[in-house]
């Protein structure tokens, strides 16, 4: 039987020093040179003020929990073997509204709240693969 | 004090809704669209427009035009997007008509979405992808973070929703059983056994806050609408629906099918940016309203552009179903024909169908008495949609 792996990002020129920010454990982000703003998804434009200038910096990955759901069923083999988990939103300190897709662990699925503060650490989910996760601060 | 419609609905047409048609979607799409021009008491050479939306799952209408021998083609469109489209196809079809691009054009949507693609399904991201309604980005920061089903995106717009506004699964509870209780008069609707609240909290959990209930059905099926000239749609067999306004439109910063992540309110949708325009348009007050039909993909999806529209206040769906405002004889009655939940899952287009049947005073056992002006939505309390409102 095949081992069935989770999903692994495809990443693209514009993605691509996030995710080797991973494989070093630091969450990286484009920050606009005009207006200092940090933006995430990566994106070509700077969504505030427009620029198409940015430099790539790594950024101290705390948060809160913004949204958050709690997955029973999940039509993904790879993820249904996972639930129940916890997938939601983190709304990073460093800036408001500041977004981030995340799964939470270490932190029964029942006990997650709004605003519940956050850290990131990281899982190496396959030979070249690692993603953010993010925790419970004790 | 109505403005002049700028195109009225002439014909409507539908296919059995079913978990398994058997046939292909260019046979459900030929069926549906038959039917709309036999209701219009036309012939199939009359139509010159053809328009469309789907994710690869349908039959473009080269082949419908293919199909239906059209002498000559004058315009068409086919939209890679999502029941966000529903109405902003049949406003694209009266914008061709008003501008007198094409004279008669049919607008449909055909879909396996129960025995074929299933949009509730693995790998709904990589459909989206392909087709150009995500970025680049959006799969590989979703999929990696456990969130690749639809209702899980929903789920997580709902959320943010409950934690500013205190919306509680009995208020998604209400919504569900408002409409199941419609489709029970639908002969077509393929949910009519009745919805206890307790019926509800039995359903099992998918994305919490979401029961299988909260999400909408997959089915197999295909709807149609003719759309002419107001002057035109008078000599025809049936009596004319107006479309009087309509919007396909977004928030700031849309980027993003579902979840989208650089949206500067969660709990609100596209519709409190557009609304306004939408009623201003079609010179109404929203107490005119008989009726709306709100695209509900997920019981929230009501709750979130009811809101949007200013149908309600924020945080008050749960009383306003539960008091039986949103119900036939109620206030402003909800998904008459059952919805997405319940009736099926024609990506939208079914509630325009009905919200025709309704105008016309076709609708039976579930008809409400003096239709005049109906809203139809389509979107999902995300941050892009589209909306039309049909008058008599
Ligand atoms: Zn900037």
């Amino acid at each position: 039987m095949q081992h069935a792996t989770l999903p692994h990002p495809v990443p693209t020129p514009l993605s691509q020093p996030f995710w080797d920010g991973c494989r070093r454990r630091q969450i990286t982000l484009q920050r606009c040179d005009d207006c200092g703003r940090f933006r995430f998804y990566p994106c070509e434009a700077c969504p505030y003020c427009r620029s198409r200038d940015c430099t790539w910096t790594e950024i101290d990955a705390r948060g809160t929990v913004y949204s958050w759901i709690i997955v029973r069923r999940s039509v993904d083999a790879v993820w249904q073997a996972r639930a129940p988990y916890i997938a939601g939103i983190i709304e990073l300190d460093i800036q408001k509204g500041l977004l981030i897709p995340a799964i939470v662990i270490d932190c029964p699925v029942d006990s997650v709240r709004a605003g519940m503060p956050v850290e990131v650490t990281f899982e190496q989910t396959d030979a070249s693969t690692v993603v953010p996760r993010w925790r419970p601060v004790s | 004090m109505n403005p002049k419609p700028m195109a009225a609905i002439a014909g409507i047409g539908w296919t059995e809704y079913s978990r398994k048609s058997g046939r292909t979607v260019e046979a459900l799409a030929l069926e549906a669209c038959w039917n709309a021009i036999n209701d219009a008491g036309l012939d199939a050479a009359d139509i010159d427009g053809l328009v469309s939306y789907s994710l690869g799952d349908s039959v473009t209408t080269a082949v419908i035009a293919t199909d239906l021998a059209l002498p000559q083609l004058n315009h068409f469109a086919d939209f890679a997007a999502g029941g966000n489209m529903a109405c902003g196809a049949v406003l694209q079809a009266a914008m061709a008509v008003a501008t007198g691009q094409a004279s008669h054009v049919l607008v449909y949507r055909a879909l396996n979405g129960a025995s074929g693609v299933r949009y509730g399904g693995a790998e709904f991201s990589r459909l989206l992808a392909e087709h150009g309604v995500h970025s680049d980005s959006e799969p590989q920061f979703l999929d990696t973070a456990g969130i690749t089903m639809p209702a899980q995106h929903f789920a997580l717009l709902c959320r943010r929703h409950m934690i500013k506004h205190g919306t509680t699964n009995r208020d998604l509870a209400a919504v569900a059983m408002t409409c199941r209780q419609h489709a029970i008069d639908n002969p077509r609707a393929m949910m009519r056994k009745p919805m206890t609240e307790s019926d509800y909290d039995k359903s099992p959990w998918i994305a919490e806050p979401f029961h299988v209930v909260d999400c909408c059905l997959q089915s197999d099926g295909a709807c149609a609408l003719l759309i002419t000239s107001p002057e035109r749609a008078r000599d025809l067999a049936k009596p004319p629906v107006s479309i009087l306004a309509g919007i396909l439109g977004a928030s700031p910063s849309n980027r993003g099918a579902m979840w989208g992540n650089f949206s500067p309110d969660h709990a609100e949708c596209y519709g409190r940016y557009l609304g306004d325009r939408l009623f201003r348009q079609a010179g109404i007050e929203r107490a005119d309203l008989s009726f709306a039909q709100i695209y509900d993909c997920f019981t929230y999806s009501v709750i979130g552009q009811m809101e949007g529209f200013g149908l309600i206040e924020p945080g008050e769906a749960g009383d306003f179903f539960r008091s039986g405002h949103g119900s036939i004889g109620g206030r402003l009655p909800i998904n008459t024909a059952g919805g997405l939940l319940s009736e099926a899952y024609i990506h939208g287009l079914n509630h325009v169908v009905e919200a025709t049947s309704q105008l016309r005073g076709e609708a039976g056992k579930r008809q409400i008495r003096d239709a005049e002006l109906g809203l139809v939505t389509a979107g999902g309390a995300t941050s892009t949609g589209s909306a039309l409102i049909l008058g008599r």
